[in-house]
């Protein structure tokens, strides 16, 4: 299979990006790792005019520490996150849900930024960015911005990004002291997760309880979305397998999955329930 | 988690303004190319249908089973999942470009040779370029892992356990290549072939 024609560039620096992209309008695709776009051009689901090459674009790479905040630049692979010093130590959610993206190979590719400009509910790291309060640092032909998470995932694959922007940076605030874990059900090893469960809970003063608690959910909509009601259960729960159980039969209320191949809604709410428990009950465990 | 000196941070490609036909320069198995491609042209395409390459097979074409799996400046890819244009600048190994200079077969060749871990051999190329991927940053895996980092490569005939097993006899046969001076002068010895199995 292969992709409609495209006209492709190659900036160097986020201003001539954001440029070429001004100059393009909205014909134009911003191309990072390309392991989302390229099967989507190949599909030809997807014809644009151009492609904007963000891989010569070296600011847009690394992760620094800036203050209580990590600073992910939006090109940073999978495998760089995952074995980044930094993310293990303040962003542990992280890192452990980039280790599920796929497989080595595309994890090589794929960047931190390119999955959430994405956007695909399926994807991993959109949930797992959400649970985080990440927020979004944006580039474009005004200047920068910031949109946080809550904000940036706005419907199926659209994001708050307009076509002329770039996502430059990724901000985390960093968990000193939180548990957390992942939990991915998926069919086949390197498969989409058909629901995942991001989960990181701030223990009590007392080292039993549960102080916070925060859930992200993959699949279980148009978007990726916060369990509120089990984190609004979770605040001061005591931290039993049964406070923990009850909080989360509440984790697929609100949302709407959809019915695919991989399962029927009402499957995919039964997950949710299920892998929040699990998410937690692990979480709760490793604070 | 110990850095690998093969992955330095690749120095970027230089800028292109826009274009429908980009010139580009890859050095692909020790030998420079230098081409003008269309930008939807992918690296696999590229490889074998320019270049002639045709150890680098296509199997899925969608970036699912990792058969056409190359080394792209040290980090192995899916070439199906890859543009041409970004090979630019860069380092592509393939399959090809494992032997020695006299042809000499790289041990996980040979060890997938050995260990009967192939019958119809279409991912072999790509099984083996993911396993020297994962040895460059974990010389003694264990059979965990070596399942682990083939996750994204497919076989439809072994089952994987000689797969496994070979990537283990290879791994083990690297480090006694890599070792700086084997104690009790191992020269003469049996290379190691069944032993290093998973249990």
């Amino acid at each position: 299979m292969i992709p409609a024609t495209f006209d492709y560039a190659r900036p160097q620096s986020t201003d001539e990006a954001v440029r070429v992209l001004a100059e393009a309008g909205p014909e134009a695709k911003v191309l990072a790792g390309g392991q989302s776009l390229l099967p989507i051009l190949r599909l030809r689901l997807s014809f644009p005019e151009l492609l904007v090459d963000l891989g010569a674009v070296d600011a847009l790479r690394g992760i620094r520490q800036d203050g209580a905040q990590l600073v992910i630049g939006a090109m940073t692979t999978h495998h760089e996150v995952v074995h980044d010093p930094l993310v293990r130590a303040h962003a542990g959610l992280l890192a452990r849900a980039a280790a599920t993206v796929a497989d080595p190979a595309v994890r090589h590719r794929g960047t931190l930024g390119g999955s959430l400009a994405h956007a695909d509910p399926a994807g991993d790291l959109p949930a797992v960015c959400l649970a985080l309060d990440a927020t979004m640092v944006v580039l474009g032909p005004q200047g920068f911005r910031t949109v946080p998470a809550a904000e940036f995932f706005v419907d199926y694959l659209q994001t708050a990004l307009r076509p002329d922007e770039l996502l430059t940076e990724i901000r985390i605030p960093a968990m000193d002291g939180w548990g957390f874990h992942y939990e991915k059900f998926q069919r086949v090893a390197q498969a989409w997760a058909v629901v995942g469960v991001a989960a990181a809970v701030r223990p009590a003063q007392d080292g039993r309880g549960i102080a916070e608690a925060r859930i992200g959910l993959v699949n279980m909509g148009a978007r990726p979305m916060r369990a509120h009601l089990t984190e609004t259960a979770l605040t001061g729960a005591d931290g039993s397998e049964e406070a923990i159980g009850r909080a989360a039969t509440l984790a697929a209320e609100g949302t709407h999955p959809p019915t695919d191949l991989s399962g029927s809604a009402e499957y995919r709410e039964h997950l949710a329930r299920v892998l929040t428990q699990r998410a937690v009950l692990a979480a709760a465990g490793t604070a | 988690m110990a850095q690998n000196p093969m992955r330095d941070d690749p120095t970027p490609p230089p800028a292109l303004a826009r274009t429908s036909a980009a010139r580009i320069a890859v050095n692909v198995d020790g030998v420079a190319h230098l081409d003008e491609v269309e930008p939807r042209l992918l690296l696999v395409h590229y490889l074998r249908d320019r270049l002639g390459r045709t150890g680098t097979p296509i199997g899925c074409d969608t970036g699912n089973c990792g058969a056409c799996t190359v080394d792209l400046d040290g980090m192995s890819v899916k070439s199906c999942q890859v543009l041409a244009v970004q090979a630019d600048g860069r380092r592509v190994t393939t399959i090809q470009g494992l032997a020695g200079p006299d042809g000499a077969w790289h041990p996980l060749q040979r060890a997938f040779h050995e260990q009967h871990a192939l019958q119809c051999g279409y991912c072999t190329p790509g099984m083996i370029m993911a396993a020297r991927d994962l040895l460059k940053d974990n010389p003694d895996p264990t059979p965990e892992e070596v399942r682990d980092a083939l996750e994204g490569n497919l076989c439809r005939c072994t089952g994987y356990q000689n797969i496994v097993r070979a990537v283990l006899a290879a791994a083990a046969e690297l480090r006694r290549e890599g070792a700086p001076e084997p104690r009790g002068k191992a020269a003469g010895a049996p290379r190691a072939s069944g032993q290093e199995a998973p249990a």
